[in-house]
């Protein structure tokens, strides 16, 4: 298990901005300044991010990709996969205590500060995947690649957990598959040079795709 | 003067100021009526116009309709007992599959700004329970969310039973989600699609008037 400390993870207040959609020329109203110094209060004293990493083959890992057998015909990740340098399975999450608090201010009657802190939440789990990326020493371009998205259907989360099993870090799936608690992050880490990295994002689930994320992703390895 | 005072408190998303302006206007006798549609509803379409201009963004609509929440708490007793009907009734949940409920109740806290009577059914919610709570509550509108691309499908299920059911005539479906486009909520015949809680708002309003 690798634990961190709350501040390994903490989000800047660029990005947890630009995950809420307020652009960089925006000038941030003391009300939201409040809100963000709440939050980040809140998330130093709540979050307890921790997580796991387990190498794997290709050929393990191919296994495991099968999963239950319902991913698309063709997707990113069985052509990236095969030619990588190394590859790891990891889990991590940011614990219970934080998603409790975001209930408990929708509860309260107070979204603002609930969005705020999930915002916070979500932009700190990504980055608790690049920390683990991180930690997955030596290979200088790694990417986290997740079931749900990109044609790996969710279902292979059962084979992932069976795997590298990360009830040890309080991860558990329901039966829809879905992590919990939610803020958790779970996949496959790829290792290897730019190109290893690289596809066409044409596939057929692509047009129903609102963030073409992979696209930022792809240039960040470059 | 004092509905401007109103106004002006939940545009600017002052929650206590909002609240004590609402309880100085009911003692002052203001009708439930008066207040909500002369200052609460204009602010709350004044703040989703500014955000739609990019003038102000999410946090900032929140803080809005947390104002506005506490001033319903004062004045929704008095909107039942002058019989002040709600703009409409939506149940509203996550869909089968997934877990992530915060965009979907923050659709569901914009919505009882806007004077919408909300069923919040939660999430990982059966195609069939979401059509059963509209039947049960009346409501002409079903709002769906989901946050992942293996999930969003469960909104489809929901619109093939309302189909199958007879109900398409009566149940009206917006559907709202990171991973959504207006494409995917056209193919699988949503009535609306919502890329965030403020046009959730105006895509209801546009369900409703139909």
């Amino acid at each position: 298990m690798i634990r961190f400390i709350a501040a390994d993870v903490l989000p800047t207040e660029v990005d947890v901005l630009r995950r809420m959609g307020i652009p960089s020329y925006a000038p941030v109203t003391p009300a939201v300044r409040k809100l963000l110094n709440t939050a980040a209060a809140q998330w130093i004293e709540l979050a307890e991010p921790r997580g796991v990493l387990r190498d794997v083959s290709s050929e393990e890992f191919a296994l495991i990709y099968r999963g239950e057998g319902q991913n698309a015909v063709a997707t990113p990740l069985q052509t990236i996969y095969p030619r990588a340098e190394a590859l790891a399975l990891f889990a991590g999450t940011i614990g219970e205590r934080v998603e409790q608090e975001i209930q408990k201010y929708c509860g309260a009657g107070d979204p603002a500060l609930a969005f705020v802190l999930d915002t916070f939440a979500s932009e700190a789990t990504s980055r608790l995947a690049d920390r683990l990326a991180s930690a997955f020493n030596g290979h200088a371009r790694v990417l986290p690649y997740s079931a749900g998205y990109c044609g790996w259907h969710v279902s292979g989360q059962r084979a992932l957990f069976t795997a590298i099993d990360p009830s040890d870090i309080g991860i558990a799936l329901n039966e829809s598959c879905l992590m919990k608690p939610i803020k958790s992050v779970s996949g496959m880490l790829v290792a290897g040079d730019a190109a290893t990295h690289q596809f066409r994002p044409a596939f057929p689930f692509c047009e129903d795709c609102a963030t073409h994320e992979c696209v930022a992703r792809m240039i960040s390895v470059r | 003067m004092i509905l401007q005072e109103l106004h002006a408190a939940v545009e600017g998303g002052d929650a206590i100021r909002a609240r004590s302006v609402t309880a100085t206007l009911i003692e002052q006798a203001g009708g439930a009526g008066e207040i909500l549609n002369g200052a609460l509803l204009p602010a709350m379409a004044l703040v989703g116009a500014r955000f739609r201009d990019r003038d102000i963004f999410l946090p900032d609509v929140l803080l809005a309709a947390r104002a506005m929440k506490a001033s319903l708490g004062l004045l929704e007793p008095l909107l039942l007992r002058d019989a002040v009907p709600a703009a409409g009734t939506v149940v509203i949940g996550t869909v089968r599959g997934d877990l992530h409920d915060i965009g979907k109740n923050l659709v569901s806290i914009m919505l009882q700004g806007a004077g919408y009577r909300v069923v919040d059914l939660g999430s990982d919610i059966e195609a069939d329970a979401f059509i059963d709570a509209a039947l049960h509550a009346e409501a002409s509108v079903i709002g769906m969310s989901a946050l992942l691309t293996t999930t969003m499908t469960g909104m489809e299920a929901v619109i093939q039973r309302i189909v199958a059911r007879g109900l398409s005539d009566q149940l009206r479906t917006i559907v709202g989600g990171a991973p959504l486009s207006a494409n995917f909520a056209r193919e699988i015949g949503a009535d609306g699609f919502a890329p965030d809680a403020v046009s959730a708002v105006e895509q209801v309003r546009a369900l409703v008037a139909r």
